[in-house]
């Protein structure tokens, strides 16, 4: 059992006001919030060891390469990586994305096949599109049922020898489904295609094991799991990593450099240019620390709790439409009647609740159900019932003034 | 009436209100209550980018008077647009040019007029300004 208010005093954001009323933060989906531990990790780096690293011999700059690094074994760890330089250190998921759509611009050829799921981040549709256009490569993409799981036997009859690549995310931004996605990379490999799979979604939630799944790429950004913004992370099987070419050129991903040829370093610094954002990696290591302390089994059958919770409050509000019903995260995306999303989430502002509203930037997902958005209420390990039920309270007045 | 007496007129009314909910009643009744637009002006050039919601805004030319008409799919925003067209319809479009803005202030909408909110408040008066100064640049 979560102690929930002891929880609940970690994080100062939640004893704060909005428009007059205390904050129900049910935004977790889009950034989750940030516990006094990480605040510290923060205050403490720059208060005592602000250095630039890997570079400088003096003990402040090693003590931050030091703590860059156990970081990134954290990070690891917390993805059951096999080697620390597998866990490339990005500035988040669509970072992370983008270089490995990079890197297999110089391997696709024409003809060859990218396949996406319809449930993606629209933004990571994009990297897929301007690789196709590039080398000539084809797009294809796994069809979506009413109740948000994708079709699987599409899926199987669109792979192919031609198929390079898999993308698909573990869990649906727009509507919290989990996605298969073991299946999904098992059949991938039988016609020897890789897989990436986006966690963004999925890391608050569901602890992750690379190795297990046997996944060729995993992403993530921290300021989903507690951590900081501006921070993420790209799992490559080490194999992967050494045929993608370098993203970014700078300081930091060489060996040696003269004018008529530059070696490259080896991982993970091929894919690090530059100075990172060395506070916000250690900062995120302490997230995961304060997330593993809690643990996540605990946090899934929390979560879970509030979700049927919720659920149940909310459909009896009536005239409710929630799409995504099957296997998900603690995720609720609805409507109610002809409302329009934006007017409940205008009105419930009002009232000190946060919730998103829109097409969550999954417009093909929205296309399909053939509505404007949703509203997407998206539950956190430090939420309660008392903020559901105040929530549905919220709704009702909503409903009541809007209809 | 000038679009400074219609502005402060609209001022006048939202002051009798107490709190938020009665402004905002208020404000999904002017939506519910602006006439219907023409199903053929809900084109996309008439389209508003930048809203969340979607914002449909078409001017056109009576006598020497600019009039506008609107429509949004979400009730706040059209009740949103119902008070500007209230305040900037029916007039030359030179007075529409030179209006000022200031009474969204005043009546409590002020939090609308931040350029990334989702509702596009600035956007639209941009667009009804962007309509006066294309048919003054005709009358001239």
């Amino acid at each position: 059992m979560l102690d929930i208010q002891k929880i609940r005093k970690d994080f100062p954001i939640l004893h704060r006001e909005v428009n007059g009323k205390p904050l129900i933060y049910f935004d977790n989906a889009a950034t989750s919030q940030t516990p006094q531990q990480v605040i510290d990790c923060i205050v403490d780096y720059y208060s005592r060891y602000n250095a630039n690293i890997h570079r400088g011999v003096h003990t402040l700059s090693q003590e931050a390469t030091d703590a860059y690094e156990e970081a990134r074994i954290k990070i690891q760890q917390h993805f059951n990586a096999a080697k620390p330089y597998e866990m490339i250190l990005t500035s988040g998921t669509t970072d992370s994305i983008n270089l490995v759509a990079n890197g297999f611009s110089s391997l696709l050829k024409k003809g060859d096949e990218i396949i996406v799921s319809a449930l993606e981040h629209h933004s990571n549709i994009v990297p897929w599109q301007m690789l196709c256009e590039h080398t000539g490569a084809i797009l294809k993409v796994i069809p979506m049922f009413e109740n948000g799981k994708l079709d699987m036997d599409a899926y199987v009859s669109l792979l192919n020898e031609n198929t390079k690549l898999v993308f698909c995310n573990h869990v649906s931004n727009a509507l919290g489904s989990i996605n298969p996605i073991e299946f999904i990379i098992e059949k991938a490999h039988e016609v020897n295609a890789a897989v990436l799979i986006d966690g963004a979604q999925a890391s608050p939630h569901i602890k992750a094991d690379v190795q297990a799944l046997d996944v060729d790429f995993y992403v993530a950004s921290a300021h989903k799991i507690c951590g900081p913004t501006g921070v993420g992370l790209l799992y490559g099987k080490e194999a992967w990593l050494n045929k993608l070419p370098p993203y970014k050129g700078g300081g930091e991903m060489i060996d040696q450099v003269t004018f008529e040829k530059t070696t490259y370093a080896g991982l993970p610094h091929k894919f690090e240019a530059g100075t990172p954002n060395i506070c916000g990696v250690i900062a995120f290591g302490a997230a995961l620390d304060y997330m593993n302390d809690i643990g996540f089994e605990a946090i899934a059958s929390y979560e879970h709790e509030l979700l049927e919770y919720a659920t149940e409050k909310l459909l009896a509000v009536g005239d409710v439409t929630i799409y995504g019903t099957e296997d998900k995260v603690a995720v609720i995306s609805f409507n109610i009647g002809n409302i329009h999303p934006y007017d409940i989430g205008t009105i419930i502002d009002k009232l000190g609740i946060a919730v998103r509203t829109g097409h969550h930037c999954a417009q093909p997902i929205m296309d399909f159900y053939k509505i404007p958005g949703t509203v997407r209420a998206s539950f956190s390990f430090y939420n309660t019932k008392e903020e559901i039920d105040t929530f549905i309270e919220a709704i009702k007045k909503a409903k009541m003034m809007l209809s | 009436m000038t679009i400074q007496e219609i502005q402060n007129e609209i001022v006048d009314e939202f002051a009798m209100f107490d709190d938020w909910m009665q402004r905002y009643e208020y404000m999904i009744d002017l939506g519910k209550s602006l006439p219907l637009i023409d199903e053929n002006l809900k084109k996309d050039e008439n389209l508003i980018k930048g809203c969340q919601s979607k914002v449909w805004v078409h001017g056109e030319m009576e006598n020497d008077k600019l009039v506008f008409t609107a429509d949004s799919d979400a009730i706040i925003t059209k009740g949103i647009i119902a008070i500007l067209i209230r305040a900037f319809s029916n007039q030359h479009p030179s007075a529409i040019i030179e209006a000022n803005t200031n009474f969204i202030d005043k009546i409590g909408l002020k939090e609308h007029l931040s350029p990334t909110r989702a509702n596009g408040l600035v956007s639209m008066i941009k667009q009804l300004k962007l309509y006066a100064v294309a048919y003054q640049t005709q009358l001239n």
